[in-house]
């Protein structure tokens, strides 16, 4: 038996692969000049030790979170460029004009489209968001595993670039972003585009998992003396449901990619439709993850809206225990309810009716929590700061959203809107309206902990109305087109169907949320530039919780002293009560060593992704060696930890508080 | 495992990365879950091929679930030898681990080289399909923990039962069990239920 | 944990396999071996948690046990769920033929969400 070398080292991998058509061209154009000009730069200004040795292999979760929101704000915005064309198409070109997408391009871009935005874009920022908060709110110096975190993080940065090197080399797939069985088999989808998308997801998803187990133990095993379960403030509570979701629901995606990628290499008919092959097995596993995901990024927006709404009406969160039982209740129930999301593949009655009745009772848990939010407003003394706005844009948005769903949950109402734009508008109801809104009021809310100055207030309520006007423009009309029979996924329509007009002012809608990220772009520099004139203290909200009462910018070991937590909003207590100690007694602090095997495990794994697309085997094994081999040396590492003494501690701190008051 | 853990540092430790374990081991049980439920839904779909009953040899799976059951007893005399600092006794159960574990994979491959030979490979059907690749997940968890095992034993052989390494031992033996607690039910729902119905 | 425990725990647990293999190789008709061979797994899933994974001498929180019936729980909606899905399915969808099954499956591709 000979072997082909050639074959083992390129695959299926020749030129054929570079892009053809004008719109990928110049997609990956801008790709490649926006990565040789960060490069470039980084170069001239001879950044790249300092990039090597505070960002890249930094263990702190501060810098880590900072790295996730910035892998998602950029992936937003091709997630958004994805959805220009699209909406482009269907507003100008979809009548039988002659348009530059192609029906194949259409599909892939959304495809791409909605795999960027809930794995890249909506789970970084969460992800992000808890490395930022989680920590300093349980009173923790660090995580649990602080390597397994930075390794976390750059398996989703893997991902991430995976998914991106398909817009250069090759094509991504066009079965939507769920990929079903048959059309994501090798018979309809024989090329690298399915592929792609299986490993971008599951290198993702599985830097994921390993998150959550770590946050789960951080925060089970890691909270400060004091704070018992009960005096956890509830962003965190937010976060122990989302991170159970992803522990115990994410394998369920490993498995059933994994024999999705045995069906598309290994020839095994697990989803095929013949030699017994089920593709409604996949459809049924699939969404068995799926629908918990969306309480995983949806949870930790609660939490955030949970802890903005009682500051910026200066009182106590109302009902802090029917929260945390809301938010219980939603993460088991949130695993009985999937089947919704097919109702019309053939079940019977009563399997629909049984999961139909589930999906309403989970609304009520949610229920609670818009009206204890509403009640925690009652008689407050609110300030309508942009966090605040971002919060009533939610409610009013999330709540629709929240009725159309219920709406669905009725099999008979679903038979008649499913795969219509009424459930498109649906669910970006819940994810725009709930999820974004959530991580961009976050962002709003703790930037000034972390920099020292606010964001500016004006450009931020500009790019609040320009975001809220352009969601209802965007998706009112969507509804509409839903209920008149547009089904989603639409390339091309009849003009005498008289839907141009609707698809317009989406298109239209479109136009003012780029407005509003031009805003949102605007503010952020414009605050870097002004950065002095909109310096601020430590507590600039006047906030409750932990995260408020250490120094800002926060120092590398978070707190220089450990006292014990008595109240459910410690630092509000404190604050009014007792008098900042001005001599405090500090100690020698361990923290983390750098450790660069995050970014060899990630170059490893992308490699070893990108070989398995192009079945280059010898590439993917020696990339699948390296790996094992790292994941020893991680697991043989000793001497992590440096120490900062007690006199470094102190002059430190003396730095921190200088200008404060202290 | 108060005895292994001397300073509160130590013991901290060890809570922190049981407990981080035991949960990877959980999110383990749930993509064990999601093969079995493949499994018993595609059982059925032999597509003209043969099913388990026709293809499974009881005898050798008998052996091999005895094997490894050992091997589960020999690595908890592991742990109670690292309590007791007998290294040792340690070691000697490392090896009887070993050589069990090793027995083990050696008879599942065999079973598959012979099942792919008589041209019953997992190409053949849904049910075929679902099986090899229930059954080989396990088999390769077995095998990483083989590869975990020799790195845990060498290190332990140069170095003696240093905190690190009982921590490690600590987490492999939990590894090891599981792996044995997931092949009761491959045992019964693949093997003795293909049999019976 | 003590030598006598592992004992215990092997002996309970070959004493479960033997019998669960005698009943399935020598009695395959039996209109109860369904029924025992669930009951045997699951007593040695128990003999084996408690005396070899050792899950209920956890000290203070118990986290390990919360996680695992957390986990129980997910896992038993998760395969029970399937099963029945799918049989239903199964029941409803028998008449196709792999043809009209890949047809039917490419228009149910985008019904989801």
């Amino acid at each position: 038996m000979t072997i082909d070398w050639l074959q083992m080292l390129f695959g299926r991998l020749s030129l054929d692969a570079l892009p053809s058509d004008i719109v990928t061209i110049g997609g990956a154009a801008m790709g490649v000049f926006g990565l040789l000009f960060i490069v470039g730069l980084i170069t001239v200004t001879k950044r790249w030790r300092w990039l090597w040795r505070t960002w890249l292999t930094s263990l702190d979760p501060k810098k880590i979170g900072v790295m996730y929101i910035i892998v998602s704000g950029v992936m937003l915005l091709r997630g958004l460029a994805d959805v220009v064309m699209l909406r482009a198409q269907q507003a100008l070109f979809a009548t039988g004009m002659d348009s530059p997408i192609g029906s194949d391009l259409f599909q892939q871009v959304f495809s791409a489209h909605g795999t960027i935005m809930i794995f890249f874009v909506a789970m970084g920022v969460i992800f992000g968001l808890i490395n930022l908060i989680v920590p300093l709110q349980i009173g923790a110096r660090d995580v649990a595993f602080p390597l397994l975190n930075s390794i976390s993080f750059w398996l989703f940065f893997a991902g991430m670039a995976l998914m991106n090197v398909s817009l250069i080399i090759g094509e991504f797939s066009a079965a939507g972003w769920l990929a079903y069985p048959p059309l994501s088999t090798l018979e309809y989808s024989p090329g690298t585009g399915v592929d792609y998308w299986i490993w971008a997801l599951q290198i993702a998803g599985i830097g994921s998992l390993l998150s959550g187990v770590n946050f789960l133990v951080t925060i089970f095993t890691m909270r400060r003396k004091g704070m018992t379960l009960m005096k956890m403030p509830i962003f965190v509570w937010s976060v122990v449901g989302s991170m159970a979701l992803v522990v115990f629901a994410f394998p369920i995606l490993t498995a059933t990619l994994g024999m999705l990628t045995l069906d598309r290499t290994l020839d095994t008919n697990f989803f095929t439709s013949d030699m017994g092959g089920n593709p409604m097995m996949y459809v049924n596993l699939i969404w068995a993850w799926g629908h918990p995901e969306v309480y995983i990024l949806i949870l930790p927006a609660f939490g955030a809206f949970s802890e903005i709404v009682p500051v910026f009406s200066r009182k106590r969160l109302f009902g802090y225990t029917s929260m945390v039982w809301a938010i219980m209740a939603i993460t088991v129930l949130s695993f009985t309810v999937w089947l919704h999301h097919f109702f019309t593949m053939g079940a019977g009655a009563n399997v629909n009716a049984f999961f139909g009745i589930m999906t309403m009772i989970i609304a009520v848990p949610t229920g609670v929590k818009v009206f204890n939010w509403l009640f925690t407003m009652f008689r407050g003394r609110i300030s309508f700061k942009t966090p605040m706005l971002w919060f009533m844009g939610f409610i009013v948005t999330f709540t629709i959203g929240g009725v159309t769903g219920v709406l669905m949950a009725v099999p008979g109402i679903d038979f008649q809107v499913h795969n219509s734009l009424f459930l498109v508008a649906h669910f970006h109801n819940m994810i725009i309206g709930g999820v974004l809104f959530g991580a961009f009021a976050a962002l709003a809310y703790w930037w000034p902990k972390f920099t020292g100055f606010r964001l500016h207030e004006g450009l931020g309520v500009a790019a609040f109305w320009s975001w809220l006007v352009g969601f209802v423009l965007a998706f009112a009309p969507l509804y509409i087109l839903g209920l008149m029979g547009a089904v989603r996924r639409l390339d091309s329509y009849d003009a005498s169907l008289g839907w141009q007009g609707l698809f317009v002012v989406a298109g239209v809608g479109v136009t003012f949320i780029l407005l509003g990220v031009f805003f949102q772009v605007l503010q952020l520099a414009y605050s870097i530039w002004k950065r002095k004139e909109l310096a601020c203290d430590h507590d600039p909200w006047n906030g409750r919780t932990l995260e408020w009462a250490t120094s800002t910018p926060v120092a590398e070991y978070n707190f220089a002293t450990m006292e014990a937590v008595n109240d459910r909003d410690e630092y509000w207590e404190t604050k009014y009560s007792r008098k900042r100690r001005n001599h405090p007694k500090y100690s020698d602090v361990l923290v983390p060593k750098n450790s660069g095997f995050g970014v060899y495990v990630s170059s490893a794994v992308v490699v070893m992704g990108f070989a398995i697309v192009w079945h280059m085997w010898l590439i993917a094994a020696i990339a699948l060696i390296v790996t094992i081999v790292l994941a020893i040396c991680v697991g043989l590492r000793e001497n992590v930890e440096r120490v900062i003494t007690a006199k470094q501690v102190a002059e430190s701190e003396k730095k921190l508080w200088k200008g404060a008051g202290a | 495992m108060s005895s292994v853990a001397e300073t509160p540092e130590q013991k901290h430790l060890l809570s922190k990365t049981t407990i981080g374990f035991w949960l990877y081991l959980m999110t383990d049980c749930l993509l064990f879950a999601t093969l079995f439920a493949t499994f018993a839904v595609l059982r059925g779909a032999t597509a003209g091929g043969p099913d388990g009953a026709e293809i499974y040899e009881m005898p050798v799976v008998l052996a091999e679930t005895i094997i490894l059951l050992t091997s589960s007893f020999t690595c908890g005399m592991a742990l109670l030898g690292m309590m007791a600092k007998n290294t040792k006794q340690v070691l000697w159960s490392l090896v009887a681990t070993f050589l069990l574990g090793l027995a083990f994979v050696v008879i599942e491959v065999a079973e598959f080289a012979k099942l792919i030979a008589e041209g019953h490979g997992p190409q053949a059907s849904a049910f075929l399909s679902a099986f090899f690749t229930l059954v080989g997940t396990h088999g390769l968890h077995v095998s990483v923990g083989l590869l975990w095992l020799i790195i845990i034993g060498v290190l332990i052989w140069k170095r003696g039962l240093t905190s690190k390494l009982t921590r490690s031992l600590t987490l492999f033996a939990l590894f090891w069990h599981f792996l044995d607690l997931i092949w009761i039910f491959v045992f019964t729902v693949v093997y003795l239920m293909g049999v019976v119905v | 944990m003590t030598v006598s425990h592992y004992v215990t725990g092997f002996i309970l647990s070959l004493a479960l396999t033997l019998m669960a293999y005698y009943v399935a190789v020598y009695h395959p008709t039996h209109s109860l071996v369904l029924l025992i061979l669930v009951v045997l797994a699951i007593t040695q899933l128990a003999v084996q948690l408690l005396y070899f994974l050792h899950l209920g001498e956890e000290v203070g929180p118990k986290l390990k046990q919360l996680s695992f019936w957390f986990m129980a729980t997910s896992l038993i909606i998760i395969v029970v769920g399937s099963v029945w899905i799918m049989s239903n399915l199964n029941e409803r969808m028998m008449h196709f033929s792999p043809q009209e099954k890949t047809e039917y499956m490419l228009r149910e591709y985008d019904k989801g969400f």
